[in-house]
């Protein structure tokens, strides 16, 4: 009787084992989800109607927000190369820093995070909605696939509209660095763009672009993952919604690194 | 020559949830043209049971068959055999949110068999009526319907491209009695014209003792009664004579 009694001892190896199994479960559904996913949006029939609203919803009507977020950041980042560059005499790499962390970094970056905060969160909390009032059910008995329907128009939308907004971003982003600079740092117009121009290669561009198609990826990948994993009515819906926004995030993050680091020449 | 297989079958199914059996063998089949209801109380494994006859899960053993063919081999692509002949009526409608009343119906022929739109629409306006829905609410979104007018809706989607078999997911839950009465007048209407097997689940003895055929009790995952609707109210067995009397777990009278 005492030994039943007796709380269970914590088990540190049994612990990390959880954990370790754990993400490895996640992991493999995740890749499981994705690759599923993938498979339909490559291989058709599409749902084109589907893909359209996708594409306004996911691309279009991001625009003024990635717009907006672009041209401070591109604003915000030459006052402060100005105010760095000041230290060792060099004001005038301005222009060149500025378009160099926008098209590699910046606008890839910010435009995939404020897609994570309007669009993960909003495909997890309508997928998710679908699965708790047996919408997705009734999809399949409509003998209609839902990663067909659902998944692959997200997904295609995520990784064709993400690079069309970060080069957006990136002509408004090195907009907004040459307003401030011109406005309130004395570069002549002419010269700062002739100096961005001349600068800038096409693989800082490309590269970006790159990454942009693989956040869009990852940014509706976690949306529709989470959302169609959801469980538990009203409150599940709402803690996939915050899921796929939090792991949309620290995807993005990491899986810059690593791009970021495969294209940096050495 | 042989006899014709059942249109469904359970065979032995059996399922577990978190260690706890929900099925604990269940052995059920149901003939072509005729309208089985499987009665229970919560949490008895009927919702289970319809879930393994429509593949949206699978038993840990046992089978489900679907005219004699497991349903795993069936369900290789997204269209097959079972999902193209049947129709299924959820238990809140389960009507797609984005889309309009018609879209909703003529979802399946819209989106899996490739009809266009406009004959699609005369279809589902032709399903509508079935089901004693005005065409205009052909353009309404379902958020803008009652509870009783999303359960036609669901029922005209179901019966739209004419399916051989139909399920019913406790159909008059969350209903006021006299439009529970209407969907039950329904489904009797529509399983009778289209001369289709149906499947329904419910606790609604009203809703039971007016569309079955046949009546199977539900407890405990296992079948524990089975027969015609004539004898449900004649028969003693004492599962079913708790739950017709609403006691469950009471001693019996």
């Amino acid at each position: 009787m005492d030994a039943l009694a007796r709380p269970a001892r914590f088990n540190p190896v049994a612990a990390v084992g959880a954990l370790t199994l754990g993400v490895l479960r996640t992991v493999g559904a995740v890749s499981l989800f994705a690759g599923r996913g993938l498979g339909a949006a490559l291989s058709g029939p599409w749902f084109l109607g589907q893909l359209g609203r996708q594409l306004m919803a996911i691309g279009f009507m991001s625009l003024p927000v990635v717009g907006l977020t672009a041209v401070f950041t591109g604003a915000a980042l030459a006052l402060n190369i100005y105010t760095g560059g000041g230290r060792f005499n060099a004001e005038q790499i301005v222009p060149q820093i500025v378009a160099l962390g926008i098209t590699r970094e910046l606008a890839p970056v910010l435009a995939a995070l404020m897609l994570a905060g309007r669009v993960s969160a909003t495909i997890a909390a309508e997928i998710g909605a679908m699965r708790a009032t047996e919408q997705i059910d009734a999809m399949r008995t409509l003998s209609t696939d839902p990663f067909r329907y659902l998944v692959a128009p997200r997904l295609l939308a995520g990784i064709l509209t993400l690079p069309l907004l970060t080069a957006v971003a990136d002509a408004i982003g090195i907009g907004g660095g040459w307003l401030v600079s011109t406005l309130s740092l004395d570069f002549s117009p002419a010269v700062y763009a002739r100096a961005t121009v001349d600068f800038v290669e096409s693989w800082d561009v490309v590269s970006g672009l790159i990454k942009a198609a693989v956040f869009g990826f990852i940014v509706t990948l976690m949306g529709c993952y989470h959302g169609y994993t959801a469980v538990g009515g009203a409150r599940g819906v709402g803690q996939a919604a915050t899921r796929a926004m939090v792991w949309a995030g620290v995807l993005i993050f990491a899986s810059d690194y690593l791009m970021t680091s495969l294209f940096t020449e050495r | 020559m042989s006899p014709r297989p059942p249109v469904l079958e359970w065979r032995d199914a059996r399922i577990r949830f978190g260690g706890a059996p929900v099925l604990d063998g269940l052995n059920l089949s149901v003939a072509a043209g005729r309208s089985l209801v499987i009665i229970g109380g919560s949490g008895q494994g009927k919702s289970v049971t319809l879930k393994l006859a429509l593949g949206l899960m699978r038993p840990d053993s046992g089978q489900v068959l679907f005219e004699g063919a497991p349903l795993p081999g069936l369900m290789q692509r997204g269209q097959n055999r079972l999902y193209a002949a049947s129709g299924v009526l959820f238990q809140g409608a389960a009507l797609f949110d984005s889309l309009t009343v018609w879209e909703n119906v003529a979802f399946r022929l819209l989106n899996a068999d490739g009809v266009a739109r406009k004959p699609a629409r005369a279809a589902a306006l032709d399903a509508l009526a079935q089901v004693k829905l005005e065409p205009s609410a052909a353009d309404l979104y379902p958020s803008e319907l009652s509870g009783g007018m999303q359960k036609r809706v669901g029922l005209a989607r179901a019966i739209v491209a004419r399916p051989r078999v139909l399920f019913f997911d406790e159909p008059t839950t969350g209903l006021d009695p006299s439009t529970a009465a209407t969907i039950n007048a329904l489904i009797v209407d529509q399983v009778k014209r289209l001369g289709c097997t149906a499947v329904s689940i419910t606790h609604d003895l009203i809703s039971a003792r007016t569309i079955a055929d046949e009546i199977a009790m539900l407890e405990g995952g296992k079948i524990v009664w089975r027969g015609p609707t004539a004898e449900f109210d004649q028969t003693d067995n004492p599962s079913v004579r708790q739950f017709r009397r609403g006691a469950a777990g009471l001693p019996d009278a």
